[in-house]
């Protein structure tokens, strides 16, 4: 393909991805012919995962290579929308795919913090960051660190941090791959994870960079297509528009009008509402009390309440005609009794909080900061923002999304892009919250109000594989499901859409696909950075830039199999939870890396001081704020001006500039040959200008 | 390298436009954040004002702001001579 053109390898791309959608709706269409022909949902969701691994791992063994510029950068040739593309799928990781709509569905206005921070952070990589670094052009941000700010200390701070956040952010995409597999073939958790994992190395271990982004082309297409043709058809099915971006307007009032009735004790709907509203106080009370008197009584009172729920259950026992259930219920109740003064604590905290929970009335979904007073409400919009600004930032800030632009083929190419990159994540993350409101309606409207006896099939069917998903029990035992007896966990939401929508098995095994594709691709470019930064950066470019190509490439790709496996053991450990983690990683690439790469284009006279003090003062201080108050960690040390965990990175960057700023004024001014290089990369094409692009 | 004056006065342009563009971005991200519950009674498309624009409205700007970046910055590119050579 050397030969090739650039434009006639775009007209061959495009004619090649036409081919595979067309193949791919074709291959749905087979499947839904299989289903019709009754073959068991199981074996279609193998064939759909298998199906499209098998796809994933061609494309990998198709484009394999052994040419350094390809593995690190696809040969710097991949076209502004086929990049976008693969920036989408490259972004849009579990998290965006199965647990946004859900987040949306379950908190309403305030997760639009996530909508809001994940598409404009793209301004920030296209107006600051992205043409600056096409321009410089190398391999790694590392690289860039390196050459603004001289020696090896910037760059090895950059490979620390990089490693850090992609290493904390795959660990939350493996997790997701191991649910996938799980919950449609009936694997279990750790295996799952394996076999994912076997899907991601066979692709970026052949090809790098090469194999992965034309993998991702390849995986945003399907995740689009499964993530856009259940919302269409609810939208359908609700709205009769098949456009639920505009539809759900008016969705959102029908919703509004049944939060308010249901809200409404005097209307007969709200007023069962409040019945089981008022059961779920009294437990709150109960467990609350139970509390306070394990406090005053500590084991004794343990003791005693074991003993009354043993002598409860030796009474039934004794009763001949006593019903087996309520004899198995109170054996339960007596083997589930928390066996210490702590486990106590912890399970009667829980159960108040739950209960809590349940008792208070609906938040209205279009509210935005809802709370009992002005304090509550105050705090809610300042974490919002703090949230929306760290997740902008950490979208400037995070090495494998900088590194896709190093791929094209020119500056403007690089900002034509960011352009695609965003209208392609746009696509997405304007139909989540649709999708969010319509599911809405359909619980709100369809599901409360039904009859125990006859539940729609999708609620028995998710309440019969997860209770943590679905679940639906009668509390006030009047037989009709209320509101308050739902409970309903945020990734069922795109789960269970096909079926809500009531369509057949067939689309479900495409969401599941469409959840694999967006996993695995964000997974594959996470290990590729985490490879490139301690092949490229640590081996060749500190221990032995003489190294020949075969051995850098043999030596990325050996890392990158002890990185991914070793990732994989730390996923099967099930560590903490995903939205945390994601959180938590693009606070820590917005603390590291943001003000030391965007004063280095901007500011002539950052200098490499400034640069290690920012950088590690900013990673330092985020990691520092996140250590004392995320309780994984123990030390619940009181929040600054009550900025939570997730949005450590406020002060973090606050500090990174700082650093910056002040380190670089107190030492002396950069050299000339940095100062050239600044204005080497502002430029997009200079006469007599030096050259900094590694081939 | 010696940067003319054309030189220096692109890059002027460009600051300029980049700080407008981040400008209309913070707008449309923090300023309406900031004020979404004064916002709440404005309708718009049968959304509530605040509403539509975290789920809607301000993407739109975002995906505008970059676009019209990138097609304004190659005409300031071939305008002052620093556009790169066709491929």
């Amino acid at each position: 393909m050397a030969t090739q053109s650039q434009s006639q390898f775009f007209s061959s791309l495009k004619r090649y991805y036409s081919f595979y959608t067309g193949g791919f709706v074709a291959f749905i269409i087979i499947v839904a012919i299989l289903e019709q022909m009754g073959v068991p949902n199981k074996v279609l969701g193998y064939i759909f995962l298998a199906a499209t691994v098998l796809l994933y791992a061609g494309i990998g063994v198709m484009s394999r290579t052994a040419d350094v510029s390809e593995y690190y950068v696809a040969g710097r040739r991949v076209p502004a929308l086929f990049n976008g593309m693969a920036t989408g799928a490259d972004w849009m990781s579990a998290a965006s795919f199965i647990g946004m709509a859900g987040t949306l569905y379950l908190s309403g206005y305030d997760g639009l913090a996530f909508v809001l921070g994940w598409t404009g952070g793209y301004c920030l990589v296209a107006l600051l960051l992205a043409p600056y670094l096409r321009k410089f052009g190398q391999f790694t941000i590392p690289d860039f660190l390196g050459a603004r700010y001289g020696g090896n200390i910037p760059r090895s701070i950059g490979v620390f941090a990089a490693i850090l956040c992609s290493f904390t952010y795959v660990i939350a995409q493996i997790y997701g791959v191991g649910l996938i597999t799980s919950r449609f073939t009936g694997l279990e958790f750790g295996v799952g994870v394996f076999a994912g994992l076997g899907g991601i190395l066979v692709c970026s271990f052949l090809g790098g960079m090469r194999a992965v982004t034309w993998t991702q082309v390849a995986q945003y297409i399907i995740l689009i297509v499964a993530y856009m043709i259940p919302v269409v058809w609810l939208s359908v099915k609700h709205t009769g528009n098949p456009v639920p971006q505009i539809a759900y307007g008016y969705v959102l009032e029908k919703v509004t009008e049944r939060e308010k009735v249901l809200n409404d004790a005097t209307t007969p709907d709200g007023a069962k509402e409040a019945e089981v509203r008022a059961i779920f106080k009294q437990r709150q009370e109960a467990a609350e009390g139970k509390l306070k008197a394990l406090e005053a009584g500590g084991v004794s009172y343990l003791a005693e309440e074991k003993a009354k729920l043993v002598k409860a259950a030796e009474d039934l026992k004794a009763n001949k005609d006593a019903d087996p259930a309520a004899v198995a219920a109170a054996d339960k109740a007596v083997a589930d009794f928390p066996a210490d003064a702590a486990a106590a604590t912890v399970a009667w905290k829980k159960a108040a909080a739950g209960a809590k929970a349940k008792a208070a009335p609906i938040a209205a979904h279009a509210e935005p900061f809802a709370g009992p007073d002005e304090a509550a409400r105050d705090k809610k919009r300042k974490n919002f923002l703090a949230l929306v600004l760290c997740l902008m930032v950490g979208t400037a800030a995070l090495p494998h999304i900088l590194m896709r632009y190093y791929t094209t083929p020119s500056v403007s190419e690089a900002r034509k892009s960011v352009f695609w990159s965003l209208f392609f994540i746009f696509l997405l993350y304007f139909t989540a919250p649709a999708l969010a409101v319509l599911a809405k309606f359909d619980v709100y409207t369809l599901l409360v109000g039904s009859s125990f006896s006859e539940l729609p099939s999708w609620v028995a069917s998710w309440a019969a594989v997860d209770k943590t998903l679905m679940s639906v029990t009668d509390i006030n035992k009047d037989g009709i499901v209320q509101l308050a007896e739902i409970t309903i966990g945020g990734d069922l939401i795109v789960l269970a859409t096909p079926e809500i929508a009531g369509l057949p098995y067939v689309i479900t095994g495409l969401v599941a696909a469409g959840g694999l594709a967006a996993a695995l691709s964000t997974a594959d470019g996470l290990l590729l950075t985490i490879a490139n930064a301690l092949s490229h950066d640590v081996y060749y470019k500190m221990i032995d830039p003489h190294a020949p190509t075969t051995r850098r490439l043999a030596i990325s790709k050996g890392l990158l199999l002890v990185v991914a496996v070793f990732a994989a053991y730390v996923t099967s450990l099930k560590p903490g939870d995903i939205l945390f983690l994601v959180g938590a990683a693009f606070s820590l690439a917005a603390s590291a890396f943001f003000p030391a790469l965007a004063l280095g284009v901007f500011w002539k006279r950052a200098n490499k001081w400034g640069a290690i003090l920012g950088m590690a003062g900013g990673l330092g201080t985020c990691m520092y704020y996140m250590y004392i108050t995320y309780p994984f960690f123990g030390v619940n040390a009181p929040l600054w001006w009550d900025i939570n965990p997730i949005s450590g990175g406020i002060f973090g960057m606050t500090a990174g500039f700082v650093g910056v700023i002040v380190g670089s004024l107190l030492t002396a001014a950069p050299s000339k040959e940095i100062q050239d290089l600044v204005d080497h990369v502002r430029y997009p094409n200079l006469e007599g200008d030096i050259k900094t692009e590694a081939a | 390298m010696q940067l003319t004056e054309k030189h220096k006065q692109y890059w002027q342009k460009n600051l300029r436009m980049t700080g407008v563009l981040l400008a209309i971005w913070f707008v449309a991200t923090f300023v309406i954040g900031w004020f979404a519950r004064d916002l709440q009674s404005i309708t718009i498309l049968g959304f509530p004002f605040p509403f539509y624009m975290a789920a809607q409205g301000s993407l739109i700007i975002y995906v505008v702001i970059i676009w019209y970046y990138a097609r304004a910055m190659g005409k300031l590119d071939r305008e002052y001579g620093v556009h790169e050579g066709d491929e």
